[in-house]
């Protein structure tokens, strides 16, 4: 095994596990293909992640569907679809602590699609879309309406290869309060040419799975190059499972790992002897991988699980990673990029969002794309945006802003704000808490209101010139995003979703309420409103009817007193 | 309301008032301190209960049992900190980061107005060291707090200790884990602890501006306590056994007096008073060890906090579904807005009786003597054409404001010029001036007469106490609305000396009631009566300096805090009751 780099940086490298009918470096890809790919990254926080990836390709014909599921073919037709990328997830990828991850999502669950254009009706289509992956993920997916759907003008790109790109065809939704349980990885396994019965995806235990700092499920379908020239295309389903295991817990506080301890495979294999680096990785890897992965070198340990000879006298792998000097207590590198959002204020009336963008970069600025939906029940006023770095004002180069509409649209800002070398910016607007009416709060006790994450989109520069990439051949986390020059790598982050108390009735009051109010204000509002409008006077007896006055009359010519 | 509206009716109801107000005032007074004094008893006083239900009927498990760790803990932390001299950062950080937290520090200085007696600085500084324990899967939406002070003033060694250890007990687990801070604080707990071994907890509920954590927090607690059988104390008093004789609810008059009057000075009772100003239910725990037999070690502490923290980790809401506004006579009783605000009302009611027998007392005479023949012989007949000045009401009210204004800007305006010109300390000179200045605004009527024309004296001081008596009382109907101890003691005081004033009788015997129901007054004698229900009793002497203390206290607390009772007091009841002590001295 190659050493990774000098030892202040040992945290580069990563454990590869391949595995797939569709080997890499055929120069012909068969019809429909499937590869398979686990990377093992120990964090630089102590604690191990795990990323699977499934990859399905698929050349798109007549109701023909031998590894692509069918459902999900049935859909691209029916919609028109071109891209589709939907995650579900539980958790925050923390990259300050964790490093930046391959592929982030946000927490609740993340749909955006593409459509063709020659669909006439993007919403109704986007509504019927949501419902149907509603039902084929089991998540409340259907609750994306148009008060939460938007149209990004700049952030989300086609990841696929596109003709043009008339954002029209976008729509983009989160549900931050979405719970991601066993119930939605069952049918994202079903959704494998294998399910869960051979290959890598026999590793997907729910019960290790949901034991997690983070659990992070996804699926992106694009379109691809069929091959090196790009005559034709095909559908390209990659099915993506993150999941980070909490070091601390399970390792007693050690950062050696095994993958029997994250799950049981088989039985512990021995520990290597040799003590003289930092790192080392047991049983020795047949074939290494070194590129440069998200702006830094890496070197990376492959196991091809075809190749025999990974498994020839043992019928099992229990791969073992061990550190040779026990983990420092002090605090883990920072990535160049990452932000940390949150709602300041207190009471029930006002507040402010703010997003803190740290540039770490010792010396380069870079440009990062922020979009940010709000609900319309906050009320962002805009006049208060306010965006600082190091003190100055930091005037944002493009700006979006869509205004909400009460219970139809939701707010829309996107900004490319150019991020000064090692500094932090502040974005920061403040909002006004509408209220609602009683039927649209949550029926069940709630903590609050989720306000959706914001979205990064960057160009971070990077550490060292990367080769452009042979598609592939490279590993599959390495091909998702479309690479775009040497000096630079995309990165899209989220940020932390909020949760906003919004001024709640207490729904069982109004009955106890209503009847004192009523009581109170027939009772005493009308007395009290007679006695202070009103002068009163003594009224001097009326002269009387007719027969009074005619026997006054005779009284008077008798000179007796009037009545 | 038809009553109202007969005028002759009327006239006979406001005869009634008239003929009837002495006694009834009286009356109202005495109902409204005798309600007081009987809501610890139990008609008035109920059994707490929990109402929330994710609190309530959910049962866990405490399963810690660092108590070694802690006190490992402590001593290392204690040792670090007489090695430093001040709080051990970077031992600190370090241990929280090797029991698995995200570990953050925060220095923080503010400047105050004016150096406090006891450490003689402008300038307070540190450092806060806080971890971040997250909880798995989850987003860093919500978060509870667990928080131990560590003043100069306080060693707090075990708390820190206890702290850790429960950190790295929470952070073991893998069921039931405590969520992580960088969210919506939902709930706060502060540690105050200075012993390995205790004999007892107390709890300290009140925050600043006598606001109070919501009353399902407390249920927790004593859940915890009755679960543990640990020794639970509220105002440092016990809970009295026997509900049924006497001594029960003496004991809790006691404890309920100790509770008001620690409410009424809106001065945060522990470290967890300033979070609920930011509508963060909090309270304080605190430590005591006292000579009792009986102790417990930190692992009992430990777990009553663990399973607190676990029941707060099934809120499904914020805390809300019980009381906000109570009275606690015992920790397991306490008594209802609905049932104590009637003892304020009574007593703002003669302050409502009186302001009604000045109205029709001026109605009537404006009306004419043959309309109010009727007029019992208590209120002298009066001259029809005399006509109420508006400058007469207008200029007292002004100068009165204004002195209020000066006593609430000067002392700190003028410590410097007061430091340069008399040989005292800035903090000295605040208090002294202050107290100039209340003086100052006692020569006020003499001053004053010169500003008014002297025609119709008598309906002008009636006009005078009339407005006096209404702003009197909306003035401490509203304080009571949002500290009912505080508006319950003023009202208590200053009603008798309020209701009482008149330019006429035995003027030096008014004077003196008055000056002994002034605001200034009242927090005297309040002092004396926390002194001695915390069994402490305090000479005269002694009183005094601890009076020129508190005096100090509440500025720097307006200015550092954002305590309301000094700005209440100066440029609210202040002003107020110098137009009653101008009532008293209105030239005939």
């Amino acid at each position: 095994l190659a050493g990774a780099g000098p030892l202040g940086a040992p945290l580069s490298l990563l454990v590869l596990l391949l595995l797939g009918p569709g080997v890499w470096g055929q120069t012909e890809p068969p019809r429909d293909s499937l590869r398979e790919e686990l990377v093992i990254t120990p964090l630089p926080s102590g604690d191990v992640a795990a990323t699977f990836q499934f990859r399905t390709r698929w050349i798109r014909s007549l109701s023909h569907y031998r590894l692509f599921p069918k459902a999900l073919g049935q859909l691209i037709s029916k919609y028109s679809l071109r891209e589709l990328h939907l995650s579900l997830t539980q958790g925050f990828w923390r990259t300050r602590y964790w490093g930046t991850p391959f592929l982030q999502a946000p927490s609740g669950a993340e749909l955006w699609a593409w459509f063709q254009d020659t669909v006439t009706d993007v919403d109704k289509s986007w509504k019927e879309l949501s419902n149907v992956l509603s039902g084929i993920f089991c998540a409340s997916l259907n609750f994306i309406d148009s008060t939460n759907t938007v149209t990004p003008s700049a952030s989300f790109k086609p990841l696929g290869l596109a003709n043009g790109t008339d954002h029209s065809f976008l729509r983009y939704a989160v549900l931050p309060r979405e719970v991601v349980c066993t119930e939605n990885l069952t049918p994202w396994k079903k959704l494998l040419p294998c399910s869960s019965k051979a290959g890598l995806s026999v590793l997907l235990k729910a019960d290790r799975l949901f034991h997690t700092s983070y659990h992070s499920q996804a699926v992106h379908i694009r379109p691809v190059c069929r091959d090196a020239r790009c005559a034709s295309i095909s559908w390209e389903l990659r099915q993506t499972l993150s999941v980070v295991f909490d070091a601390f817990v399970t390792g007693q506080g050690k950062q050696d790992w095994s993958l029997f301890r994250i799950r049981s495979l088989c039985g512990p294999l021995p520990l290597c002897p040799q003590d003289n680096e930092t790192l080392e990785v047991y049983p020795p890897p047949l074939t290494t991988y070194q590129d440069v992965v998200l702006g830094t070198r890496k070197t990376y340990a492959v196991y091809d699980l075809l190749d025999t000879a990974v498994i020839n006298n043992s019928r099992s792998l229990n791969l073992q990673l061990k550190w040779k000097r026990p983990p420092g207590n002090e605090a883990p590198p920072t990535p160049f990029l990452y932000a940390q959002r949150y709602v300041s204020g207190y009471g029930l009336h006002n507040g402010e969002l703010s997003t803190l963008l740290y540039n770490t970069h010792p010396y380069r600025a870079f440009p990062v794309l922020l979009l940010d939906t709000v609900p319309w029940y906050l009320r962002l006023y805009v006049h208060t945006l306010t965006i600082t770095s190091k003190g100055k004002e930091n005037k944002p180069s493009y700006i979006h802003y869509q205004p909400a509409q009460d219970r139809m649209q939701p707010h829309l800002l996107e900004m490319l704000i150019q991020l000064p070398a090692s500094s932090v910016t502040k974005v920061s607007i403040q909002f006004e808490r509408a209220l609602l009416k009683w039927t649209e709060y949550t029926p069940d006790p709630n903590h609050g209101f989720y306000v959706s994450p914001s979205v990064l989109s960057a160009l971070v520069p990077s550490e060292v010139t990367a080769q452009p990439v042979d598609w592939e051949e490279s590993p599959l986390f390495n091909t998702l995003f479309p690479a775009s020059d040497s000096s630079s790598y995309f990165m899209r982050l989220y940020t932390e979703p909020l949760l906003v108390s919004l001024p709640t009735p207490d729904f069982s009051m109004p009955y106890n309420v209503i009847c004192l109010t009523c009581t109170v204000v027939a009772v005493c509002y009308g007395s009290f409103y007679n006695l202070l409008t009103r002068t009163f006077q003594i009224e001097e007896p009326s002269k009387g009817g007719l027969a009074r006055r005619l026997a006054n009359l005779i009284r008077r010519a008798r000179g007796v007193p009037p009545l | 309301m038809g009553l109202l509206s007969d005028p002759v009716r009327r006239r006979a109801l406001a005869r009634l008032v008239l003929r009837l107000n002495a006694p009834l005032c009286v009356l109202s007074y005495v109902a409204g301190i005798a309600w007081f004094l009987a809501l610890a008893f139990p008609p008035l006083t109920q059994r707490t209960y929990m109402s929330e239900n994710a609190m309530g009927s959910t049962m866990v498990e405490e399963q810690f049992a660092g108590g070694e760790r802690a006190r490992s803990f402590a001593r290392d932390f204690a040792a670090h900190r007489r090695k430093s001299g001040a709080l051990p950062v970077a031992w600190l950080e370090r241990t929280m980061r090797s029991v698995g937290l995200e570990v953050y520090t925060q220095s923080f200085s503010r400047k105050l107005p004016f150096p406090d007696e006891t450490h003689e600085r402008y300038m307070v500084s540190g450092i806060n060291v806080y971890g971040i324990l997250r909880a798995p899967r989850a987003a860093s939406t919500e978060s509870l707090v667990l928080t131990v002070p560590c003043g100069p003033e306080s060693p707090n060694s075990q708390a820190v200790g206890l702290m850790l250890a429960l950190a790295a007990h929470f952070r073991g687990m893998q069921s039931s884990p405590l969520q992580g801070r960088a969210g919506a604080i939902q709930a706060a707990v502060a540690l105050e602890l200075s012993s390995d071994v205790v004999t007892s907890l107390d709890v300290a509920v009140e925050g600043l501006n006598g606001q109070l954590p919501n009353l399902d927090l407390l249920n927790l607690f004593q859940t915890f306590c009755q679960k543990g059988g640990l020794l639970c104390t509220l105002q440092g008093k016990l809970q009295p056994q026997d509900w049924t004789s006497a001594d029960g609810p003496l004991q809790g008059v006691q404890t309920l007096l100790l509770m008001a009057l620690q409410q009424a000075s809106g001065h945060p009772h522990g470290a967890h008073g300033l979070f609920l100003r930011y509508r963060v239910e909090a309270l304080t725990l605190r430590g005591v060890n006292s000579f009792r037999q009986y102790k417990y070690d930190l692992v009992a502490v430990g777990k009553a906090l663990e399973g607190m923290f676990r029941k707060l980790n099934h809120l499904l809401e914020r805390l809300h579904q019980s009381f906000f506004f109570y009275l606690l006579p015992t920790l397991s009783r306490f008594v209802s807005i609905g049932l104590y605000m009637p003892a304020a009302g009574f007593l703002l009611l003669v302050l409502g009786l009186k302001a009604l027998e000045l109205w029709v007392q001026l109605h009537e005479a404006g009306v004419g003597p043959e309309e109010a023949g009727g007029t019992p012989g208590s209120s002298p007949p009066l001259p029809a054409t005399q006509r109420v000045g508006l400058a007469s009401l207008v200029a007292p009210l002004l100068i009165s404001q204004a002195v209020g204004l000066a006593l609430y800007v000067l002392p700190v305006l003028g410590q410097h010029v007061a430091a340069q010109h008399f040989p005292v300390a800035e903090a000295e000179a605040v208090v002294l001036t202050l107290l100039a200045v209340y003086a100052a605004g006692l020569a006020l009527p003499h001053s004053t007469h010169w500003v008014l024309s002297t025609q119709a004296p008598d309906r002008s001081w009636m006009a005078l106490k009339l407005v006096a008596l209404i702003y009197l009382a909306l003035q401490l109907a509203c304080i009571t609305l949002t500290n009912f101890s505080l508006g319950f003691l003023l009202a208590a005081t200053m009603v008798p000396g309020a209701a009482l004033t008149k330019p006429s009788g035995p003027r030096p015997l008014r004077a003196a009631l008055l000056v002994l129901t002034s605001p200034a007054a009242a927090l005297l004698g309040g002092l004396f009566l926390w002194q001695r229900l915390q069994e402490a009793p305090v000479s005269l002497a002694e009183g005094w300096r601890l009076f020129l203390a508190v005096l100090a206290q509440g500025v720097l607390a307006h200015h550092t805090y954002g305590a309301l009772l000094f700005p209440l007091l100066a440029l609210g009841l202040f002003p107020c009751w110098l137009l009653f002590w101008n009532v008293l001295f209105w030239k005939r």
